[in-house]
């Protein structure tokens, strides 16, 4: 699950993390307010952001042609016109794909006087099975890019997850990345903040970028997370009630909404060939072999080992929502699960929805005789295969 | 021979009066695998289908029975303890088939079981099988939720992350006439016991394995690992496949472990990877069993 900024800053901050001072909000008049409060307070710039699960906000372009999902600004007026322009508008971002995403919230927050960014992420290093902290120098730039062309950029520090992040491995960090002084102590404190973070959380990415040395008024230096990002750990949402409140559904694609209700699990893709397969791995590999005939597929969708008739059915109006579809490859292995009560599931589905696009069902497995023979004996018009690669090239020759 | 489990095996079930682990008990026990105890905490001194023996806890279930492998079928929230019990009970191997774990947990448990004798398979895996000599492969041993009679005893072994994609490789050789030494599911999940390259080394030293089909997935870089270890030290064919050539970046797909993120874990460098190492990649999931057969 992915938070939005001014939540993953809320965690952050609960964890000793320094965030710039600022409020979300979802009305022009509460943004002036803020801001108002924020001028008061002495700051010279406060910045306005659009709150989406996508980057790319700064250099995106609303729908309505204002440009920026981000802006710094000087008066308090000027924030509250530039919440009008963002507020319930539609921003397209590199990130978002060509239909954007709707702006219902923004965070008003101090912009402080920026001197060095910095990239700092807590993730897990899968090789060795333990967390880690990343950084790098190169911070507010895309980080892939970074460990692209200039990997030795990129610093690791592994954590021994008995333990947490010692104190002398965050300030070698620190030193690391150049820091003296002061900022050597600040920094240390702060990646314990980011590496608790993650673990309190369950968190699958904490990402600070960019983590800034800013200047502060009185001419001394400070850290502050100015960007942040996390994503959470869906198999650990269920020991996070309050995390759970954070979910934004509007975020989501509602198909996947609707499969999750299902216990089925469903990606969206482009294509025009949805298929139906239980197991993961299959799952993608039947989505592989679609391509490898030259079709494409319309989605990933995994009904899992112990399917129900109620799953099935489920997944078929799942699937038959997209548009896009002109075809359906139904592909079951059926160790645990019985192919004749796939069958049936698969021929009341069809029934159910009137369907009248081409399906093409292979079954393999336990009573994949009598499965065949449902099919078979039934006047749906259902176009069977005994191989994987026949029933994918079946497919694909029935929605060329 | 095959690896890790004989018909011998005494395995241990815990969580075995659940709807799931009960039924998959139960499916091992037909298939002629000794089942010799299950645990579930508070039913000690019941039975299990009248005839095995139910325990409190997994150390009493060993201490009872003599079972060296223990297979968990407990739900997400309580496997990564209950597999720390199975270890702190010294059994030779531990099978979690359980979905869904928190990835911290697994995290923990690695940390925890650094320096133990213990192995780990899983989770999220279908468990392994090593094919029995009876009608359908019966009189083997079966852990985990694998159908039974797809398997035929034979000498080729197959590695894992995935359940179904494993039981359409297995299908593929019985219904040629070819059978399995062993067939591991590794799981799907980023933190594992049991790697491929694990597994590979074990069918490289196996004498009843001549040959080995290693089914990888999008996401980490496990299969490389194992494939530049191949590369150097494999004396046998070794055969694979990669799903998830579609996958989008970014997308998890059912795995938690199956995703391309930071430009790492496509499928394309791994394919790559397994074909510089002399591995011979089936180009779909329908040609994985006749892929190494051609090698052979």
């Amino acid at each position: 699950m992915n938070l939005h900024e001014y939540q993953a800053k809320e965690l952050l901050s609960r964890n000793g993390v320094n965030t710039p001072e600022g409020q979300v909000c979802d009305t022009p008049a509460e943004a002036k307010n803020i801001a108002e409060k924020l001028f008061g307070d002495g700051h010279d710039m406060v910045v306005v952001k659009s709150q989406i699960h996508a980057g790319g906000r700064g250099k995106g372009t609303f729908t309505s042609g204002y440009q920026g999902g981000v802006k710094l600004l000087k008066t308090a007026d000027e924030v509250e016109a530039s919440a009008k322009a963002m507020l319930g508008e539609t921003l397209v971002t590199k990130q978002t794909g060509p239909e954007g995403r709707k702006v219902n919230k923004i965070l008003v927050a101090a912009a402080p006087a920026i001197k060095k960014e910095l990239y700092l992420a807590a993730l897990l290093d899968r090789a060795i099975g333990r967390p880690i902290l990343m950084a790098s120098v190169e911070g507010g730039m895309d980080i892939e890019e970074v460990a692209e062309t200039s990997p030795e950029k990129i610093l690791k520090v592994v954590v021994d997850p008995a333990f947490g992040l010692e104190a002398f491995q965050a300030r070698n960090l620190a030193k690391q990345l150049g820091m003296s002084g002061k900022l050597i102590g600040q920094a240390a404190k702060l990646f314990q903040g980011v590496y608790n973070t993650y673990m309190n959380c369950d968190a699958s990415l904490v990402e600070i970028n960019p983590l800034c040395i800013v200047e502060l008024p009185d001419g001394s230096e400070s850290l502050v997370a100015v960007d942040a990002k996390i994503s959470i750990d869906d198999n650990a949402l269920f020991r996070h009630a309050d995390i759970v409140g954070m979910r934004d559904l509007e975020e989501e694609a509602p198909l996947e909404i609707e499969a999750g209700k299902f216990d089925l699990s469903y990606i969206k893709l482009d294509g025009n060939i949805a298929c139906l397969v239980n197991g993961a791995g299959l799952a993608m590999a039947t989505m592989d072999i679609i391509q490898h005939f030259g079709g494409s597929p319309a989605n990933f969708l995994d009904v899992g080992g112990g399917a129900s008739k109620e799953q099935v059915k489920a997944a078929f109006k799942i699937i038959l929502s997209d548009p896009n579809v002109k075809g359906i490859l139904v592909n079951i292995f059926g160790g645990i699960m019985q192919c004749d009560i796939i069958a049936s599931g698969i021929l009341a589905a069809v029934e159910e929805t009137n369907l009248n696009l081409p399906l093409v069902v292979r079954l393999e497995g336990t009573n994949v005789a009598i499965g065949k023979k449902l099919i078979e004996e039934s006047d749906l018009s259902v176009i069977g295969a005994d191989s994987l690669s026949e029933a994918a090239k079946k497919v694909v020759e029935a929605v060329a | 021979m095959a690896i890790l489990v004989n018909s011998d095996t005494r395995i241990v079930v815990q969580g075995i009066t659940g709807s799931f682990g009960g039924k998959h008990a139960k499916l091992s026990l037909d298939y002629g695998t000794q089942v010799v105890a299950g645990v579930t905490p508070g039913k000690g001194g019941q039975t299990f289908e009248g005839v095995t023996p139910i325990f409190d806890t997994v150390s009493e279930a060993v201490a009872e029975t003599q079972a060296t492998v223990s297979v968990i079928f407990v739900p997400a929230a309580f496997a990564a303890d209950a597999i720390l019990e199975a270890v702190d009970a010294k059994v030779d191997l531990v099978v979690c088939i359980t979905e869904g774990i928190p990835v911290n947990d697994m995290v923990r448990v690695k940390r925890a079981m650094e320096g133990s004798s213990t192995r780990l398979i899983g989770p999220n895996c279908p468990g392994l099988v090593t094919p029995g000599e009876g009608e359908n492969s019966h009189g083997g041993c079966r852990i985990g939720i694998a159908p039974g009679y797809i398997h035929k005893k034979g000498h080729i072994g197959v590695v894992s992350r995935s359940g179904t994609l494993t039981y359409e490789a297995v299908w593929q050789l019985t219904s040629r006439g070819v059978g399995q030494s062993t067939c591991v599911g590794i799981g799907g999940d980023p933190v594992n016991g049991t790697s491929h390259l694990d597994i590979v080394k074990m069918f490289n030293d196996d004498p009843d394995t001549h040959g080995i089909i290693m089914i990888g997935e999008i996401g980490g870089s496990a299969e490389e690992e194992a494939a530049e270890w191949i590369a150097a030290n494999c004396k046998k064919p070794v055969a694979g496949f990669i799903a998830g050539a579609t996958a989008p970046p970014g997308r998890r797909m059912g795995h938690a472990g199956a995703i391309v993120s930071g430009g790492k874990g496509a499928a394309s460098t791994k394919i790559q990877a397994m074909k510089d190492a002399g591995i011979s990649v089936a180009t779909t999931p329908s040609d994985i069993a006749d892929t190494l057969l051609k090698m052979m």
